[in-house]
């Protein structure tokens, strides 16, 4: 074993080590990450999936804000108890517009990857406003504080544009639109048109019952559009995935 | 501190590293041979593990393992051996007259278990685990004799299969109760009559001089829906007024802010995330809470 007794130049070189250490580390990055970037397998296209809306995304920063990640999961496994819970196991193509993902490592709650359209934006509201009012058994802090502030699209279109940077295809028209469709979606009175055309399948509604434009708003809209984007009566599993 | 020179073992004796610290010195203790031998036979199970498993990335995708493993296949595998043994009762459970269901022992015995756990899985965080709603706060209570939209299976099937009031199904049942005081319909010393008429009628104290003109703005305007006597309509889920079960509280306040904002309970469609014999399963198990027709 002359070959081993070689590892004692290594040791008692302190710059060889750290060099050698570097090159073993980076192979073994080379081999696990990088062709994550380029195996068809782990880039699975999927119809359906879409950028969030300048609300959607509005909320989606209230639900990271909050720590929502820290109770509720967005990720429904692979595995038949799940499935039969929760509904389809996730696709990573879901969360592939999600800077970062939600898929959470711990369920205090239930997980959220499909809560879209499961309950009304009333029972949101209420459920955000005082758990225990309508499931008493909850351990959830209340949110009613989500009702009183008032939010608007001075920023989303900063941030839409940063998420473009990290790769979401808003497209210029979007862009353009961003403080007209933030508004439009949670008023029903108003011309949503353009809005749905921009994003397939939008829930336009007046989701916390209030005139002014709140983040209750904001955070219903986002979790009333978790998981509904795929449409799974259509979708075949590639079973090699 | 010092590098001394590493020292051989003489046989019997412990070599050592060199280092040395105050007269100190540092064993070179060889590892136990046990931990070495288990160590290499890791890195022999970890190539054997890449050999039957996926694992090494090649040009287009990586390689499939010898044993074939798939999670996506495995977790359909297991749905599919569930959905095989129950596979009779669920054909026998969806092609029954929906009727018949819950007088045929053989069907219940699957569907009230099995609507059960459809229930707490879906309904309960409105409905409440044990199905009796919440009060005051819209959500009915499915255990008693007051339907809004009709108690039978039959009806029970329909509401669950495409819900109400949402804007997902166009089958949806549908009814809207005009904001009388947001959208100016009524005066507010109109609305503060009919809330007594209401309170009249329900067997509640009440300002009887109020009610009696209340009564003229009910028959003007809320009998439409809520029939001559209050009553309800089933077929357009208008609630009854003169028991004492309130959807939304039946005390002044609660009614005055009814009948001035309205209300819209929203139940979403099941049709989609439930199949047809879960959604039949659930139907029964609701109709057996007690209150079914």
């Amino acid at each position: 074993m002359a070959f081993l007794d070689k590892h004692k130049a290594i040791e008692t070189h302190a710059t060889l080590l750290m060099v050698l250490s570097l090159l073993v580390v980076t192979i073994g990055g080379i081999v696990q990450i990088v062709p994550l970037f380029y195996l068809e397998n782990t880039i699975e296209n999927v119809e359906g999936v879409r950028p969030y809306t300048p609300l959607e995304l509005a909320g989606r920063d209230i639900y990271i804000r909050e720590g929502c990640y820290v109770c509720h999961s967005q990720m429904i496994r692979p595995m038949r108890d799940e499935v039969e819970r929760y509904g389809h196991y996730s696709l990573a193509a879901e969360s592939k517009y999600d800077h970062p993902f939600q898929w959470g490592s711990k369920r205090t709650g239930p997980d959220l990857a499909r809560v879209g359209g499961k309950y009304s934006d009333a029972w949101h509201v209420d459920h955000l406003m005082n758990p225990q009012a309508v499931v008493p058994e909850s351990v959830m802090p209340k949110y009613d504080f989500l009702m009183n502030n008032v939010i608007d699209a001075k920023y989303i279109g900063d941030e839409m544009a940063t998420h473009r940077m990290v790769g979401v295809p808003y497209t210029d028209d979007m862009m353009a639109n961003a403080a007209a469709d933030f508004a439009a979606q949670a008023d029903p009175n108003s011309d949503y048109a353009g809005l749905q055309e921009r994003y397939s399948k939008t829930n336009v509604s007046n989701f916390d019952g209030q005139a002014e434009l709140t983040e209750m708003d904001a955070l219903v809209a986002y979790l009333q559009v978790l998981g509904t984007m795929v449409d799974f009566s259509t979708f075949t599993p590639d079973a090699s995935r | 501190m010092c590098a001394k020179k590493v020292t051989k073992a003489a046989p019997g004796q412990v070599s050592t590293t060199g280092h040395e610290w105050d007269g100190i010195e540092e064993l070179n203790n060889p590892l136990p041979r046990w931990w070495v031998w288990v160590f290499y036979a890791t890195i022999v199970w970890a190539i054997g593990y890449t050999i039957a498993y996926p694992a090494w990335p090649l040009i287009k995708g990586a390689t499939p393992g010898l044993l074939g493993s798939s999670t996506r296949a495995d977790v359909q595998a297991e749905i599919d051996s569930f959905d095989a043994k129950n596979a009779d009762i669920k054909a026998k459970l969806v092609a029954a007259p929906l009727d018949a269901i819950t007088t045929t022992p053989e069907l219940m015995a699957y569907a009230e278990p099995a609507g059960a756990a459809v229930f707490r899985t879906n309904c309960a965080q409105c409905h409440g685990a044990g199905a009796a709603g919440v009060v005051g706060k819209g959500y009915p209570n499915l255990l008693d004799n007051d339907w809004l939209w009709g108690g039978t299976i039959d009806d029970i099937h329909t509401t669950i299969t495409h819900g109400i009031r949402n804007t997902t199904d166009p089958d949806a049942r549908y009814s809207e109760m005009p904001k009388f005081g947001v959208d100016g319909l009524l005066e507010p010393a109109q609305i503060e009559a009919v809330v007594e008429h209401v309170l009249a009628i329900s067997g509640q104290d009440h300002d009887a001089a109020l009610a009696t003109e209340g009564a003229t703005v009910f028959a003007e305007n809320c009998v439409a829906c809520h029939g001559e006597a209050g009553q309800g309509d089933r077929t357009q889920g208008a609630p009854t007024l003169t028991d004492a079960i309130w959807l939304y509280g039946g005390d002044r306040a609660a009614i005055k802010t009814t009948v001035t904002y309205a209300r819209f309970g929203v139940m979403p469609p099941w049709t989609g995330r439930l199949t047809e014999d879960e959604i039949r399963s659930v139907a029964a198990y609701v109709h057996s809470r007690g209150g079914g027709e």
